[in-house]
């Protein structure tokens, strides 16, 4: 009772918010229980949807296409190895998400890890079929190219941070201007770039694979935004720590490994976090060069089927909670580290 | 310092190195390039019914595809050895200009700007379309004229954006372009209601059409706007593989001339007359002036059968589409498709 | 001490080679594609902007017709662009202060709503909310046909439609003529990007305002103040000079995410240039247009950033 009056009606003009709000609360979550769950269709079956209609969700198209939004165009009974290499990696993003895994090895896992994902995605090995890239699509796609991009981008963009902030005016300018260069233009000018242009840019016969250009572009990109991160824990760094570290004779490099950078990483880890949920929220626009990643292979099954096509917002709204669940549960992480961080900082 | 450089000094040379080693691959020569990688590479459309559309396994089908089929089966006796890469509107130039593919057979319509200005060449026409518009019934229109201050979704990246305002000049109409980026955005804003009508080729309308939910509520308005011959297209600088398409395609057409079916060609190869002959290769070697060999021809009508069946089967009757031939006829059954002799 | 172990020589010598490198590399692709363009036949160069566009554009500020040239329809695209970003600056950041300062009202039901919002629109791709946005305008909303007036308004799929200084919108043919019409292509694209910069800045101004210190709003409570005129007045104008640098990085973000528009169908500079590439095959400049446009938006941004900076920077006394 008395936490009601503190939080809620504490003066008159705060007890007229909670009723309005309450109302309008009351009045939008029993429309949406309607919608979304009452009234819902949940069989994957057209007529009874159609008879739905305006009443409520038709959750079949969900039930219907689901292997299409979350596979793309693979193969239908291939679709087990996209599955398998997805949970793979998943396994060793969650794995690389806890701190008794950092470890040099770790590296080595993720090469070994990327490996086996290409072997059973491609497949022409072991009896499995070949699948070219151009079938790939998909949740599978969402996630190669978001993790790939900033496992790429991270040790390019260490170099940039710490070719910003060297004494050599030269090697300055070329980071800074780079990274200045990259986050000035959208992502998407980068990656017509990557999709249209690069193939000029190369001598005749000799051709990247689309999702390889789209993945380099994705790096690239990431990386420009990742040095900035980075470039904030090296500047947090007090100035004693190099004078220290140089007194001790150590050379540029030893300083960096030794002594800086693991300083500077530890405390922009939810920075390298939010980059992460960025470039996975990013990989949503390769649709618009053609990829199929998640949103691009949902308006593949349901732009296909005229049967299926007017409930486009249900497979929207699916596909939402996806990217949701993800980088919701990032951004948790990520909080829970900047704690962890700042509780280091307090012994 | 000294590792960053290296890091970098390393990068660049083996970008360089890769770059180095791949200029060998000389202009003017597809052909070796196809054979040597025994697999001809094929710039198709996304999703066109009739034209160029994957099914559920991925495998392709279609007009654009079968001439593809045809043309690796004359060249690399294999009408399987393709691979099929699948562009939008305006990753098809540069995907051909780069090398990235070996040939564009992806609806183009063959205009003189492109001719002249992509550093590409139109191989011939394989289908003559037409823009027109198609409508929903119920708004009442029987004709593109009435379409004064309506919007009409178009995709962009297709000479059907000029040519709707150039109509739209013409008639002295109010019409509001709606453009985007991908056909599927531009067919779903005309289901939604967004736009009264939607504008592309004929033939790509009648495809839209029998895909809706009801083909019926939809008009395919009777005004053709313009002329649109669609046709593949391979690089500029290479005259030989050039000519290998012009003839693959002109071998189609003119083996429906002469009755030469998918099904009767193993018989007909007996015939005396000289022209079946000379196309199935049983007499003269008309391979060897284009650097195949003697049973191009017959290879490739083996493949696909002759252009009459490649059009019924994909978008004529044989097909969902139902296309009328109309001027896609040969040129002695009122059509206009007429192929220079093989001889 | 020898030649190679001088640091200053050292570093020179590094510095060289890596300008070296670049050069190096950056001739070498420019060389393959003008090596590309020329075997190929394809022409290339700025000329084309003078030439007529012959395709016409949806919406524009100033009126395009499609016999003008290419730099004009450029421009009008830039326009477009501009227009949206704009007005989304102005009301994202109103929306966005409301919901950080909501963050720290005593009405648990406002607290909680606020960071509901916020960890919603962040978390779902801006893209997708677009095409959401785009799909609910247009598949959703009558036709202008069927429509009825709202106070003289219409808000049918062929937008919204206001009367305009005693223009009043009526039905006509197709759509709706009179009065000013605002597209559902620039709703859905202006709506999006407000709704999901907002709960960036709704973040800035919450960890900004928690970034004053507790006293001040103590103090100012003490001093008679009402806990809203506490905020107003004491600790939104002293957050300001931690929220003004980050706030001025979402509005180049929305101004850069405004590209999306390609997806939505409207005619933002991004969409414009993509449809140039099209009609006249010339990719590398007109990509070179978009980026070269971008970047000048940013660098103005950002000299108009220092030079705000430098005159709010505390003057230590």
């Amino acid at each position: 009772m008395a936490w009601l009056r503190a939080n809620l009606f504490n003066n008159m003009f705060n007890s007229a918010v909670t009723l309005l709000l309450g109302m309008l609360l009351v009045y939008a979550v029993s429309h949406l229980w309607g919608w979304g769950i009452h009234h819902a269709v949940w069989a994957a079956d057209a007529e009874q949807c159609n008879a739905a209609r305006g009443a409520g969700a038709c959750w079949g198209v969900v039930a219907e296409k689901y292997r299409v939004i979350i596979f793309g165009r693979y193969p239908f009974e291939e679709q087990w190895r996209p599955f398998a290499a997805t949970l793979l990696l998943m396994a060793l993003l969650l794995a690389s998400c806890m701190r008794m895994f950092w470890k040099p090895w770790l590296a080595a896992l993720w090469l070994g890890v990327l490996a086996v994902f290409f072997t059973l995605m491609h497949g022409g090995v072991f009896g499995l079929s070949v699948v070219t890239t151009d079938q790939w699509g998909g949740l599978p796609l969402t996630i190669l190219l978001a993790s790939l991009s900033v496992v790429g981008a991270f040790p390019l963009s260490i170099l940039l941070a710490l070719g910003r902030m060297s004494a050599l005016p030269v090697i300055r300018t070329l980071c800074t201007v780079y990274v200045e260069l990259i986050r000035g233009v959208p992502l998407i000018s980068v990656l017509f770039m990557a999709s249209f242009l690069f193939p000029l840019f190369m001598p005749e016969g000799f051709s990247i694979d689309v999702l390889l250009r789209v993945l380099v572009a994705m790096t690239l990109f990431a990386a420009a935004y990742l040095a900035e991160v980075i470039r904030g824990g090296l500047q947090a760094i007090p100035r004693g720590q190099y004078e220290a570290a140089a007194s001790l004779g150590l050379t540029y490099w030893q300083m960096q490994r030794k002594i800086i950078l693991p300083q500077a990483l530890a405390t922009v880890v939810p920075g390298i976090m939010n980059n992460f949920i960025s470039t996975f929220k990013d990989t949503s626009l390769v649709t618009i060069v053609s990829l199929y990643e998640l949103t691009g292979s949902l308006d593949l099954a349901v732009n296909s089927d005229p049967n299926w096509m007017a409930y486009k917002l249900e497979g929207y709204l699916f596909i939402a909670a996806i990217y949701f669940v993800f980088c919701f549960s990032l951004s948790r992480y990520s909080q829970w580290v900047e704690r962890q961080v700042n509780r280091g900082k307090a012994h | 310092m000294l590792t960053t450089t290296l890091a970098r000094a390393l990068a660049g040379v083996t970008l360089c190195t890769a770059v180095m080693l791949s200029l060998p691959v000389q202009a003017g020569k597809t052909l070796d390039t196809i054979k040597s990688r025994d697999q001809l590479v094929c710039g198709v459309n996304v999703a066109l019914a009739g034209f160029s559309s994957a099914d559920s396994e991925g495998k392709w089908s279609g007009m654009d595809v079968d001439y593809c089929k045809a043309l690796a089966a004359a060249v690399l006796g294999d009408a399987s050895k393709v691979k099929y890469v699948p562009l939008n509107a305006q990753q098809r130039f540069t995907a051909l200009q780069s090398g990235e593919i070996d040939i564009l057979s992806r609806n183009t319509t063959w205009t003189l700007t492109r001719d002249a200005s992509l550093g590409a060449n139109f191989v011939g026409t394989i289908y003559y379309d037409g823009q027109g518009f198609m409508v929903k019934k119920e708004l009442k229109v029987a004709s593109a004229k009435e379409l004064d201050g309506a919007t009409v979704c178009v995709q962009s990246g297709t000479t059907t954006e000029k040519n709707l305002t150039d109509f739209a000049r013409a008639n002295k109409l109010d019409i509001k372009p709606l453009v985007f980026e991908k056909n599927e955005a531009a067919t779903g804003a005309y289901h939604s209601g967004r736009c009264e009508a939607y504008t592309t080729d004929a033939s790509g309308l009648a495809a839209e059409r029998t895909i809706a939910k009801n083909p019926d509520e939809h008009l395919i308005l009777p005004e053709i706007i313009s002329k649109e011959p669609l046709g593949p297209l391979v690089r500029r600088g290479d005259d030989e593989f050039f000519a290998i398409s012009k003839w693959v395609l002109n071998a189609l057409i003119e083996a429906e001339e002469y009755g030469l079916t998918q099904a009767n060609l193993d018989e007909k190869k007996t015939s005396d007359d000289p022209n079946i002959q000379r196309i199935l290769g049983t007499a003269e070697d008309m391979g060897a002036l284009l650097g195949l060999d003697k049973e191009w021809a017959y290879r490739a009508l083996k493949a696909t059968g002759n252009y009459g069946e490649v059009f019924e089967r994909n978008v004529g009757n044989d097909s969902q589409l139902k296309l009328d031939r109309g001027l896609n006829k040969l040129w002695n059954q009122g059509g206009i498709l007429y192929a220079p002799p093989i001889r | 001490m020898s030649f190679w172990r001088n640091q200053k020589i050292r570093g020179w010598l590094y510095q060289l080679a890596a300008l070296l490198l670049v050069v190096l590399c950056v001739a070498i692709l420019a060389d393959n594609t003008l090596e590309n363009m020329r075997t190929r036949g394809i022409q290339s160069g700025f000329g084309f902007l003078l030439q007529p566009a012959g395709f016409d554009i949806s919406e524009s500020l100033f009126g395009f017709e499609s016999t003008q040239p290419y730099w004009k329809a450029f421009l009008t695209g830039l326009g477009n662009t501009l227009k949206v970003a704009l007005i989304g600056i102005i009301l994202t950041t109103i929306l966005g202060v409301l919901l950080g300062v909501g963050r720290f009202s005593q009405n648990i039901l406002i607290r909680g709503l606020c960071l509901m919002y916020v960890e919603i629109f962040r978390n779902i791709p801006l893209l997708l909310q677009l095409l959401m946005w785009y799909l609910l305008l247009v598949e959703f909303l009558p036709t202008a046909r069927e429509a009825d007036p709202f106070l003289g308004m219409f808000l049918t799929k062929t937008g919204l439609t206001l009367p305009w200084f005693g223009d009043m919108p009526v039905k006509a043919g197709f759509g709706i003529k009179g009065g000013i019409n605002v597209s559902p292509e620039f709703l859905a694209l202006l709506l999006g990007l407000v709704i999901y910069t907002a709960s960036y800045i709704a973040e800035i101004v919450r960890s900004g305002i928690a970034s004053v210190s507790r006293g001040q709003h103590e103090a100012a409570l003490a001093l008679g103040l009402s806990r809203g005129q506490a905020m107003r007045l004491i600790q939104l104008p002293q957050a300001l000079r931690v929220i003004i640098p980050p706030l001025t990085n979402q509005y180049l973000n929305l101004t850069k995410n405004s590209s999306l528009a390609v997806a939505v169908g409207y005619p933002d500079l991004v969409s414009i240039a993509n449809t140039s590439i099209n009609q006249t095959g010339r990719a590398v400049e007109c990509i070179a247009v978009i980026m070269a446009v971008y970047l000048t938006l940013s660098l103005l941004t950002s000299v108009l950033m220092n030079a705000y900076n430098r005159r709010a920077a505390i003057k230590e006394r």
